[in-house]
């Protein structure tokens, strides 16, 4: 791409040492960022006058096993003002956690809770992190590449404890 | 002196205006509510796990299973976002029939929507209209796609059958009545006085608020924002198409209404701009990958043969990457965040619920308001649990 997107020029001056790699893939913007510098990068790209981005799309994780650390969490911005969207992402390892940017998008508390539901990735300064697809006492995190398709509970009547 | 306390009710997950298996736990206050948490899941059938270990053709089925009232929407958004993965071009029949469809489709949708809303509030009749014409509409998918509510009609690379004949006769003549039944609907609520009651100033939700908690869809609009994802980011040649976006301006159950009401005539008004310049040509790419090949060359010729096999028990391989696509499902906006690590399989298929993330914002409509517009304001943001539970 000839010419470099607004924001991601923004970033790499506000933020230098936290830009891993910025790769467009189809006329998509990927940037990388560092897992500390999460919270600060989604505040500074939502408030800042020329960027606006209002909008948290989506937020999910992918899982890349065996690779490390394996994790990715994907945020999905869209600035209302630019027509834009930015897909930003952060590495995370097993047991690690990241911080939440549910303060910056209300959004972002169900769509971390499910991250932490399905993935087990753990979000500081959530509000409310708890299951939410699955049941409370339920074990393992179902899309991660090592747990079964087949769940090793699959021909036993369901049970909850309480 | 006696004591007060909140008290706790479980309203779902057998419910009839619940839409589905949801449940929530309100907190009471006399008949003020406190506090709403809604619990989800009772439908999770891990359907993002499932895509991992099938090939792309194969997922398609499963989208239909989502949203069960939008199904030709949802398979539009994946094939568009494998269609994105693959850089191939789709041929404009198979687009226009493609936005006909969806079109349709979100008019059936939005009927049921209608139909269940005012059910919940008190209006019975109009159950019985809009399932009159809903049934009208999933008796062309019938004949087009072969099934009513899961049609799998979208194929990677265009649609899986061409119009059969005469059936543009009905579509056109449910396009024409069309107009005469809304008149119907809205004779029997838009002035209705106890229907204002019940929807004007409920379930408020502010522009800002609204983007925040990343609400799409009609129920967005509703709160006054323009965005629209045919408009902002067209896909399937909706650029071509002559219509606008409605929107609300206060934010409540009542402006949710009239923006979907309006936006069942605008996509009448597109299934008929479709139908009146519908292009000729194939309605399947014919990239060797994705298409299958005719069957009559499947039964003489070896080369076709093989290929046909190939593709239906290998599929292929897309390039390395990750692609999101967002379509105007009749709920919102409906993401596909594919994943793909060279392989036939997806390495990740994340799906962008808009109903999950419209539920969300629920409490912030009702916490402070009276329990029975906890009803108005569900049946306002239009929530299908097979969808938000994936």
């Amino acid at each position: 791409m000839a010419e470099i997107n607004l924001a991601v020029k923004k970033l790499q001056e506000k933020f230098p040492a936290s830009i891993v790699e910025v790769k467009t893939f189809r006329d998509e913007i990927n940037v990388t960022v560092q897992k500390g510098d999460i919270f600060e990068i989604c505040k500074f790209l939502y408030s800042d006058p020329d960027l606006q981005y209002q909008m948290l799309t989506d937020l999910c994780g992918v899982d890349y096993f065996p690779a490390h650390p394996r994790f990715e969490v994907v945020y999905l911005l869209f600035s209302m003002k630019n027509r834009e969207r930015l897909r930003l992402k952060a590495k995370v390892g097993e047991g690690e956690a990241i911080l939440s940017v549910e303060s910056v998008w209300k959004a972002a508390n169900w769509l971390e809770r499910e991250v932490y539901d399905l993935f087990g990735i753990h979000f500081v300064n959530h509000p409310d992190l708890r299951r939410i697809l699955l049941w409370d006492g339920f074990k393992g995190y179902p899309l991660r590449k090592d747990y079964p398709v087949e769940g090793p509970d699959f021909d036993k009547p369901f049970v909850p404890e309480v | 002196m006696a004591e007060t306390r909140l008290m706790t009710i479980n309203m779902g997950p057998q419910h009839p205006a619940t839409h589905g298996v949801l449940r929530l736990v309100l907190e009471l206050d006399g008949e003020v509510i406190v506090k709403v948490v809604p619990h989800i899941g009772h439908l999770h059938r891990g359907v993002e796990k499932l895509a991992e270990s099938k090939t792309y053709h194969q997922v398609i089925p499963l989208t239909d299973r989502l949203d069960y009232t939008n199904a030709m929407g949802n398979n539009l958004g994946y094939v568009l976002a494998v269609e994105k993965l693959l850089g191939i071009e789709v041929p404009k029949r198979a687009q226009y029939l493609r936005v006909m469809m969806t079109e349709l489709q979100r008019i059936a949708a939005h009927l049921i929507w209608l139909g269940t809303h005012a059910l919940d509030i008190g209006a019975m009749t109009l159950l019985f209209y809009n399932f009159r014409e809903r049934e009208e509409i999933l008796r062309i998918f019938e004949e087009v796609a072969g099934g009513r509510l899961t049609p799998t009609y979208m194929r990677i690379g265009g649609v899986s059958k061409d119009l059969p004949d005469g059936i543009d006769e009905e579509i056109r003549e449910f396009v024409q009545a069309f107009p005469d039944h809304m008149k119907e609907y809205e004779t029997l609520l838009t002035k209705n006085v106890i229907w204002l009651k019940r929807t004007k100033g409920v379930g408020i939700i502010s522009k800002e608020d609204a983007v925040n908690w990343g609400m799409t869809g009609p129920s967005l609009r509703g709160s006054g924002v323009k965005y629209d994802v045919r408009k902002a980011f067209p896909y399937s040649s909706y650029e071509e198409f002559d219509f606008d976006i409605p929107i609300g301006s206060v934010g409540d159950v009542y402006d949710r209404y009239i923006v979907r009401l309006r936006e069942m005539e605008w996509s009448n008004a597109i299934v008929e701009q479709a139908l009146e310049r519908l292009p000729k040509g194939p309605i399947l790419s014919d990239h060797p990958w994705v298409a299958l090949p005719p069957k009559d060359n499947v039964l003489k010729d070896i080369d076709a043969l093989i290929r046909q096999f190939k593709i239906a028990s290998e599929g292929f391989q897309p390039p390395k990457g990750e692609v999101y696509v967002g379509v105007e499902a009749s709920k919102g906006e409906l993401g596909y965040y594919l994943v793909s690590d060279g392989s036939n399989r997806p390495l990740r298929m994340r799906i962008r619920p808009p109903s999950f993330l419209n539920l969300s914002a629920l409490p912030k409509m009702v916490e402070g308001s009276l329990i029975a517009d906890v009803i108005s304001a569900i049946g306002s943001i239009d929530i299908v649990l097979g969808e938000i539970d994936r």
